[in-house]
């Protein structure tokens, strides 16, 4: 039996789960990919808004703000990757700058400090590439860019050291009340919970569709206000996949822009952002097409023309030529636009944490301290002994940022430090080996990528990929064809050379020459 | 602690063929110290995963495979007691030519070299360059990837293959595949002519009943875990897909041969001028560098088609960096003449020539912007036409040359210009 169960291993699960384990308390995350941050905490903008966008006194506004401030601290503390480069939204439209006042009465409002408006010769001598057509901009130091993936996996692995426990390939199928606990039926195994937390992202729609079910049928405690807490009413709720595809461009091109730039919507369209990105570099987009499908996650021929378009709007000659690779997220959009984060009305210890689609990054903390302070009134959770939490996390060396010393250092302390598996991004095997024994593990080619950088460079993976799966192979004492580039299904091999075709796959009409 | 700094006097920069050749020809030259810095516990490069045959025509008059090939590299260096270091990667070359190094053995160590010579090779043009719409799942490999796979470490990537590009990897491995027991379903290039050698396609997919697409695409990749299906269109002559063409073919592995791009990463690091049309360094006669002392050959320079041509080339730029460690030539501000590529001709190497310090003849190398017929390979001095050289086939994926001769140059009075173009007669 857990104190609680989260499902979901995204942004805003991991950050509850980091949470909650400051509390004396037993915690449970499920997650039915193989690992963190397999689905919208992976493929976004990775911006850290500043928090001028959001509707006063909404969900979103506070927990925009609050996330932005918190995220700035967490970063020292779990070591993950993040940049105060500040965000510009620009006008090109002299006849809509306006649209920045109100922009920037919204930001105080929200209460994002120090934001100010520009003219266009600071806007050129701060952003040399900004378009010709730019007037004027809203200056928004407090925005910053982000790891998504290092921000997620430093929240997963200080959860893990603080006790919380990690099931992968575990996909909830099933919810139901039993006495003064929920039953969680995940990947086919029961667990146990007096509280459950609905973090899953596009599927948070149908785990609150199983909340209300369970909630209907067994209640374990009649439902008691607790404090202040937020509540979430039985009623449908439905998560529409918006659709988001993006250029990334090699870091030849990541000193384009040196801020985020956004550009104001104004009657010659709706623009999208380019930023550098702390990988070093620049990325353009998102599209917004709402999709049906919550695994469409394909880009589109339609979805990047329309970004090469327009992305030129606010930034002159963008160098798309440079791309190395394309994408699509899925943020999970709700009609009202607002977070949905609270304890369902109907029952005790079923919280809902839905509808997180941007700011949902830059509010991950915000979030990941309100919904364990919700959960914890319910529980009744005290903190754990003084000194049983530790908030701090260290992250793996990067290589392309420790001076050449440092790195003749490491390669002293473990010579597989010298030894550069990934030449692009200038990662060695020691790191490789590292993350693959830590926990949560990376047990997968993306699962590495994600904690390495590792084939994440202008060859995506050309040179390297046989080389990564070599050690994985090694390290986790697997067969070749077990080895996998996102978890069960998706192997890279099919086996011996002579032998892998004995076995025709289905569907395909065998393997055999014809 | 900063280790002190080891000095060498021609540093090669990557053991392929191209740094093989250039070290045997700086030793031949006479230079005494000659260090070939290697990624991989190898020598040889690419060439160890080109197991087929069809190596060395030229050089050796026989068909070797590429290992065979290298071997004969590799046994000519270690006669020669050409120094290597494999294991070893280059992480930056300073215009002072400090060439620092990192390998599991012996830490970050920097090297002053008397020259450098460039010779890293190239890399393939991945499936995210293409921005190539769909899914992003397990199943997609450049053909060299799958390449090293089959040939080194004895996996098969895949059962039912797409290929999209007809560069040579491809083409190979179309072959390859087959002999393995896959089914090859087809070759799509975007292009109405193919990016690979006229032998690789007769040998390795028409004696296979493998079909050539020429003028298809990929529009569309299926298959969130592994690749299930993808789609190919047919383009219309600005390259983009014609509605109604689609057809999709169900399948496990697509593998991409679109192209080869120098690998000047390090290059850029030393401030090496850049071409905008080949990607690799500007060189003059010698294959220096804008930067005084470093040189470049093999597909770091430009991609070639024949090993043959980049040994050729390779032992050039050695036998100058052998030179120029001996005692750097009286530095030089002219850069030569320039040899412009036109009508035709995509670009030329090298790019400029100085006549006072070329040898008697000098081999410019070159590739065709389409698929010509008849056409003539003309060399102007100036306004005069000096080569008038009628090839019958010429096209996009076989490099071509053309020879200068000295006397020629010399006997130019005021040359200010090179030019290299195909005329129709």
């Amino acid at each position: 039996m857990y104190d609680v169960a989260i499902i979901g291993a995204g942004a805003s699960g991991c950050s509850i789960a980091r949470e909650l384990s400051r509390l004396d308390c037993s915690i449970c995350v499920v997650e039915r990919e193989e690992d963190v941050c397999c689905g919208t905490s992976k493929a976004n903008s990775a911006i850290v808004h500043a928090g001028f966008d959001a509707k006063p006194g909404s969900l979103m506004a506070r927990l925009n703000v609050e996330g932005n401030r918190l995220m700035r601290a967490w970063a020292s503390e779990l070591d993950f990757d993040l940049m105060p480069v500040g965000s510009l939204v620009v006008c090109t439209d002299e006849g809509a700058t306006d649209g920045l006042e109100v922009l920037r009465r919204r930001g105080e409002t929200n209460g994002v400090p120090d934001l100010r408006i520009i003219g266009r010769d600071e806007l050129v001598s701060m952003e040399p590439n900004v378009s010709d057509a730019a007037v004027a901009a809203l200056w928004a130091p407090t925005g910053c860019i982000v790891d998504p993936f290092g921000l997620t996996v430093a929240l997963a692995e200080n959860a893990a050291a603080n006790g919380v426990e990690f099931r992968f390939n575990a996909a909830v199928t099933d919810i139901t009340g039993s006495g003064d606990h929920w039953l969680v039926t995940a990947g086919g195994q029961t667990i146990e919970a007096r509280a459950v937390v609905n973090a899953a992202g596009v599927y948070a729609d149908a785990i609150h569709a199983l909340f209300i079910a369970a909630a209907g049928a067994t209640s374990p405690a009649a439902p008691v206000a607790v404090g202040a807490g937020l509540t979430v009413p039985a009623e449908p709720l439905t998560i529409v996949p918006r659709k988001g595809e993006y250029y990334l461009l090699d870091t030849t091109a990541g000193r384009h822009v040196r801020h985020t730039v956004f550009t104001l919507p104004t009657a010659m369209g709706k623009g999208v952002l380019v930023s550098p990105t702390v990988h070093g570099n620049l990325i353009v987009g998102p599209t917004a097409t709402d999709v049906e499908d919550k695994e469409a996650t394909q880009t589109t021929a339609e979805g990047l023309a329309e970004l090469a378009a327009r992305c030129s709007i606010a930034v002159r000659d963008v160098p798309l030529r440079e791309v190395i690779t394309t994408f699509a997220g899925l943020r999970a959009h709700q009609a009202a636009h607002d977070f949905v984060i609270g304890e369902l009305e109907a029952a005790a210890g079923l919280f809902d944490c839905a509808a997180i689609e941007s700011p949902g990054l830059t509010s991950a903390p915000a979030i990941g301290v309100l919904v364990s302070g919700l959960v914890a009134g319910r529980l009744g959770l005290v903190s754990k002994t003084e000194g049983a939490f530790d908030p701090v996390r260290h992250g793996i060396p990067d290589l392309e940022r420790l001076d050449l010393d440092e790195w003749d250092a490491l390669c002293r302390r473990d010579p597989a430090y010298g030894s550069v598996v990934c030449r692009c991004r200038r990662v060695s095997e020691a790191q490789i080996v590292d993350v693959i024994h830590r926990v949560p593990p990376a047990t997968s080619l993306d699962a590495i990528k994600r904690r390495t950088n590792a084939m994440m460079g202008r060859c995506q993976g050309g040179f390297c990929t046989p080389k990564v799966m070599e050690v994985l192979v090694r390290e986790l004492g697997v067969a070749p064809e077990e080895v996998t580039k996102c978890g069960p299904g998706s192997e890279l091999v099919m086996g011996r050379i002579k032998d892998g075709t004995a076995m025709p796959p289905e569907g395909l009409g065998g393997g055999g020459p014809r | 602690m900063r280790k002190a700094i080891e000095r060498h006097d021609v540093v090669v920069v990557g053991g392929g063929p191209a740094g093989l050749a250039a070290a045997i020809a700086a030793r031949e030259a006479g230079a005494d110290d000659v260090l070939v810095l290697e990624r991989d516990s190898q020598l040889g490069g690419i060439l160890n995963q080109c197991i087929h045959n069809g190596f060395g025509l030229h050089t050796f008059k026989e068909e070797l495979t590429g290992p065979e090939y290298a071997a004969r590299y590799v046994d000519r260096a270690d006669e020669l007691g050409v120094a290597r270091r494999l294991g070893t990667m280059v992480v930056d070359i300073s215009a002072g030519r400090v060439v620092t190094t990192v390998s599991a053995a012996e830490g970050v160590t920097r090297i002053a070299a008397g020259a450098v010579v460039l010779a890293m090779g190239c890399r393939e043009r991945p499936r995210g360059a293409l921005a190539t719409p769909g899914h992003r799942p397990a199943g997609i490999y450049s053909a060299g990837t799958a390449q090293r796979l089959v040939n080194m470490e004895g996996q098969l990537p895949g059962r039912e293959v797409v290929i999209l590009g007809s560069g040579d990897i491809g083409l190979i491995m179309a072959r390859r595949m087959t002999l393995e027991g896959a089914h090859v379903a087809c070759v799509a290039e975007i292009m109405p002519y193919s990016g690979g050698l006229k032998r690789n396609i007769v040998q390795c997919l028409d004696d296979y009943g493998i079909p050539l697409l020429l003028s298809h695409t990929v529009v569309d990749i299926e298959g969130r875990r592994r690749v299930e299906a993808v789609t190919i269109a047919e383009v219309d002559e600005g390259l983009r897909p014609i509605a109604g063409t689609e057809v999709r073919h169900p399948c496990d592995t697509l593998m991409l041969s679109v192209g080869l791009l120098p690998e000047n990463e390090l290059s850029r690091s030393a401030g090496v001028e850049l071409s905008a049309v080949t990607r690799g360094p500007v060189v003059d006669q010698d294959l220096q560098t804008s930067v005084p002392g470093i040189f470049a050959c093999g597909n770091v320079l430009h991609v070639h088609d024949l090993v043959d041509f980049v040994s050729q080339e390779a032992a050039v730029a050695g036998l100058q960096a052998a030179r120029y460690a001996r005692g750097p030539q009286t530095p030089d501000d002219s850069r030569g003449i320039p040899v412009v590529a036109a009508e035709g001709v995509r670009y030329t190497v090298p790019s400029h020539v100085d006549p006072d310090r070329m040898g008697d003849s000098l081999t410019v190398r070159f590739r065709v912007d389409n698929e010509y017929r008849d056409r003539h390979v003309s060399v102007y001095l100036d306004d005069r036409r000096v080569q008038h050289r009628r090839r019958r086939i010429m096209a996009p994926g076989e490099m071509e040359q053309v020879v200068l001769r000295r006397p020629d140059l010399l006997a130019h009075e005021g040359l200010s210009r090179i030019t290299v173009k195909l005329e129709e007669a």
